[in-house]
């Protein structure tokens, strides 16, 4: 047997430094592989935060990794390997090489690893696996050209979650009888729509009984955990069918009126013309996509909206308007919104607003008008250090047309941002949401403007403890929404996995408009993931309910609550305990 | 848990049949006080029914004091009596230097009189009562408990049986009589044992007691805070059931049975299917921090003379209601009815629902409101 002659023109690697020639083996001939230089400044996986570990014994080639990567982080290479062999009669040792096919990392920062293990979960011998490269320089590197470093995802970098340290630690014992989750009954809704106090409600007696004597603003009663707003463009189509579809089977099958909100971006037209409208809450922020077709569309309404929600800002990018990449703006997406394909920047703030007051009296105003003052007008703001002055003015608004507060904390989660806004910018939602909630009460306001508040809750999983924490400190009800999306498969996390969602590239069709990708997603497995959370999360809300003794919402029952941490409970105005 | 007592009758009655229907339900008590309110006064207030009957516990300084806030408001002494106390030291009782029941006549602007007060004089009583409890409270000098026509309270801490020896109120033939008795033993063990956590409490015409643990006491009691100037101490969870029943009646000038709709709403599956259902559900969302829950049971005199009952949504705490022909006796255990009329057809008891009002009009008659 002849030793192979290299004759094919890959690249073939050494262990760096000059290129050198590779020592001449046996054979004598004349090298035809070429070896490129490899000099220090030149990126490298050793620089990338996730580095691939690739076992070259089990791999058995079979390029599933490599077809399923939607970065392009990793390629296949023919790759030159020495060995020694013995062959004839009397073995004699003769060092040879030969050519394998390897699986490579690219080194581009353009291409660079995420993290998502898609490859680890499409190899069928387990040989291909990414890891997390704590040494990584890819700060220093990402910014090369002048330009900022954008992604999608959640905030890093929040040192403590608050929300463990709470604890339900007021139980009914021998004062009280807990009850029984599994046979008590229990009312678990919530009001969405400008609430009045009671001796301005226009009611008459009439034969000993109350009867509506005037207008009273819309009031829609919904369950307390909503589906937060992601826009149909920052979701795949088949992702917001998915969550669509849920919200539907939810309504009409289970008896649970969970609502969705739709956020910026229109609607499927054939959605706004359907029944299930209903249970939508359309979303309205600065750049107004897809308002042309929901005008367009009214006249052709067969119900109304559940709400409407003017988004002013969001937790995870506070200060910043939206942005839908370009690379994401589909043909059916220029549709919803009325747009060409280009980067679509939403404002940091609506034009033409420049005070609490004025947006109360126009676009307030203007909303409750379009629908003829019969649906609930909310307002979405990211929690701020000065969250407390916007509620005191919504609050005391003489029209009484602010139907609902949404506060989004700085966990919340986006489609596409700068990290630099992720990272540095925003407020911790709990804090504020009990100031709100205190300042309502300091005033006898308490539920008059419902406060529904979001921003990193179901970050572990465990939505319905959160939410129920997030109840007792004062809130009507929690709108989440990163969960459903890992429900459907999304694999980002706080630790710098994935949070691909601005480039289009998404490994499991949630946040792309590419039809490759998007049929990874699986609509009705999706749809059925999330009806089965949210039944689950019914029972464990009444779990919690069951202890203390209620079987209604605990809006603002702080007592329930103890803090493990003394400046948690100091701050948040609940008992410490240890 | 507390154990409740209330007698409605046809005759004025001693307070003495109240401590033994305590004594019948003691097991269920810890002996820790006793406190009743007494309306429609027979005995020594029988002839001075208009006129307004102040309450209170103190000290001699608190006295003093009282006694020229009074004076210097116009106000005048008719009449008092001074209980006839029994001074054995080892009665186990808490007490006070002073027990004051008085009468007293109107500033002249307001002093006439029928058979309830006016709006202003409703007011001046009112304002009156705070300002002497807030006089006498800051350094712990008295507890002023009512200053109402025809209404009369007793608080006390100790053992119920050495609180009824101790005011002679063991004797059938007590000076002190009334058509209208609720009693409450065991003092507050969620917080401090203080006089004023002992129910019933009074404010304005209106009583109330309760059985229970008001577990949304805190979204009441920061609701309530900044409703009425009155609405404040909340040393007891039941105190936030008086301020509702006073708000929804007094303030709102509701219908009765809404104080039922307030403080244990229908459910949004049952709301949904009656026609009055939009106001229903917009009376949750206006008065959601109202609500209780919890087991309790409430028990409740209106201005008007009639009592109430009101078991919570679950039905989680025992209440029964029994007659004989010139009596209504209310207790938080049969065996404390039984005590007073053992003879009575028990089939005609009635155990208030957890969606029902019991009323007790003033011809004894007992009216059952499905909410």
């Amino acid at each position: 047997m002849e030793a192979v002659n290299l004759k094919i023109n890959v690249p073939v690697r050494n262990n760096g430094g000059e290129a050198r020639p590779t020592p001449a083996r046996d054979t004598g001939q004349k090298r035809a592989v070429v070896i490129k230089p490899t000099y220090v400044r030149d990126p490298h996986p050793i620089d990338l935060p996730w580095k691939i570990v690739w076992n070259s014994e089990t791999c058995i080639r079979c390029g599933s990794c490599v077809a399923t990567c939607t970065f392009g982080a990793i390629q296949a290479e023919l790759q030159k390997q020495g060995q020694t062999f013995s062959t004839g009669p009397i073995p004699k040792p003769v060092d040879n090489s030969q050519v394998i096919l390897a699986i490579k990392q690219v080194s581009d920062p353009k291409h660079f690893c995420r993290g998502c293990s898609m490859c680890e979960k499409v190899c069928p011998t387990n040989s291909i696996r990414p890891v997390a490269n704590e040494h990584h320089r890819f700060p220093l590197l990402a910014r090369q050209g002048g330009t900022p470093i954008k992604r999608g995802g959640r905030a890093h970098h929040v040192p403590v979650r608050v929300l463990d340290y709470i604890k339900v630690g007021r139980i009914s014992q021998m004062t009280d009888p807990s009850l029984d989750a599994a046979r008590h009954t229990f009312d678990l809704l919530t009001p969405f729509g400008r609430g009045l106090p009671a001796d301005q409600l226009p009611l008459r007696v009439e034969n000993g009984k109350l009867v509506e004597a005037g207008w009273t603003p819309p009031l829609r009663w919904i369950y307390p955990v909503l589906i937060g707003d992601m826009s149909v463009g920052a979701l795949s189509w088949r992702m917001w069918e998915a969550l669509a579809l849920a919200v539907a089977y939810l309504n009409e099958e289970c008896g649970m009126p969970v609502r969705m909100c739709t956020g910026e971006g229109g609607v499927p037209n054939r959605l706004l013309k359907s029944e299930y409208l209903k249970y939508f809450i359309l979303q309205i922020a600065s750049g107004h996509f897809g308002w042309n077709r929901i005008i367009k569309a009214m006249p052709e309404m067969v119900t109304e909206p559940a709400g409407i929600l003017i988004k002013i800002g969001q937790g995870a990018k506070p200060g910043d308007g939206g942005l839908l990449p370009a690379e994401k703006v589909a043909p059916h997406i220029q549709a919803i919104r009325g747009v060409p394909k280009a980067d679509l920047l939403s404002p940091p703030n609506h034009q033409g607003l420049y005070s609490i007051e004025e947006s109360v009296q126009k676009m307030f105003l203007s909303m409750n008008a379009a629908f003829k003052f019969r649906v609930p007008v909310a307002i979405k703001v990211a929690a701020s250090s000065t969250s407390v002055a916007v509620f005191n003015n919504l609050i005391r608004d003489p029209y009484h047309i602010v139907g609902g507060f949404f506060l989004d904390g700085l966990q919340g989660g986006t489609g596409a941002a700068h990290e630099v806004s992720l990272n540095h910018t925003g407020h911790p939602i709990l804090s504020k949401l009990r100031d709100c909630y205190l300042a309502a009460v300091e005033q006898g306001k308490q539920g008059q403007i419902p406060l529904f508040v979001g921003g990193g809750f179901g970050d572990t999983g465990d939505l319905a403890a959160d939410a129920f924490k997030a109840i007792c400190l004062g809130a009507n009800g929690v709108f989440a929404a990163k969960i459903w999306l890992q429900l459907a498969g999304c694999v980002g996390n706080e630790k710098g996995r994935c949070n691909a969602c601005n480039t289009g590239h998404c490994p499991v069709g949630i946040c792309t408009q590419d039809p490759r990708l998007v049929a990874r997603l699986d609509v009705d497995a999706v749809a059925q993931n999330i009806v089965d959370y949210f039944l689950a999360l019914d029972v464990e809300l009444k779990k919690l309910l069951a202890p203390i003794g209620n079987s209604t919402l605990p809006v603002g029952r702080s007592d329930a609550l103890i803090a493990m941490n003394k400046a948690i409970a100091d701050r948040l105005q609940i008992a410490y305990a240890c | 848990m507390c154990r409740m007592a209330a007698i409605k009758a046809g005759h004025p009655i001693a307070p003495a049949l109240t401590l033994r229907m305590m004594l019948a339900m003691q097991k269920g008590h810890d002996n820790s006080g006793f406190a009743m309110v007494m309306q429609d006064l027979g005995g020594v207030f029988a002839e001075h029914k208009p006129f307004p009957l102040l309450s209170m516990a103190c000290t001699s300084v608190g006295l003093e004091r009282a006694d020229q806030i009074l004076e210097e408001a116009g106000w005048t002494l008719q009449f008092e009596y001074q209980p006839d106390v029994v001074n054995d030291s080892t009665l186990d009782l808490k007490r006070m230097p002073h027990y004051v029941f008085r009468i007293y006549r109107y500033p002249p602007p307001l002093d006439t009189y029928n058979h309830q007060p006016t709006p202003e004089q409703k007011q001046l009583l009112l304002e009156t009562r705070l300002k002497l409890r807030a006089a006498l409270a800051h350094d712990d000098q008295g507890y002023v408990y009512s200053f109402w026509p025809d209404v009369l309270t007793l608080k006390e801490i100790g053992d119920p049986r050495d609180i009824g020896t101790y005011f002679h109120l063991w004797d059938e033939q007590h000076p002190l009589q009334a058509r209208l008795i609720s009693a409450q033993c065991r003092q507050n063990t969620n917080y401090q044992i203080v006089r004023y956590a002992a129910h019933p409490f009074f404010l304005q015409g209106y009583t109330l007691m309760g059985n229970g643990e008001n577990t949304f006491y805190q979204k009441n009691k920061e609701f309530q805070q900044r409703l009425h100037p009155a609405y404040l101490g909340f040393e007891s969870d039941t105190q936030c059931f008086l301020y509702t029943l006073h708000y929804v009646c007094e303030q709102l000038r509701w219908p009765l049975a809404y104080y039922k709709h307030v403080i244990t709403p229908l459910s949004f599956e049952e709301m949904n299917t009656r026609p009055d259902g939009q106001v229903l559900r917009r009376i949750r969302q206006s008065l959601m921090h109202l609500e209780i829950n919890g087991p309790n049971t409430v028990v409740f005199v209106l201005p008007d003379g009639r009592m109430g009952v009101i078991a919570d949504a679950k039905k989680l705490r025992p209440y029964v209601i029994g007659r004989d022909d010139d009596l209504v006796v209310s207790a938080s255990e049969v065996c404390g009815v039984n005590m007073v009329i053992p003879r009575r057809n028990t089939e005609l008891d009635i155990y208030p629902g957890e969606r029902e009002t019991v009323i007790i009009n003033n011809n004894l008659e007992v009216e059952r409101w499905k909410q």
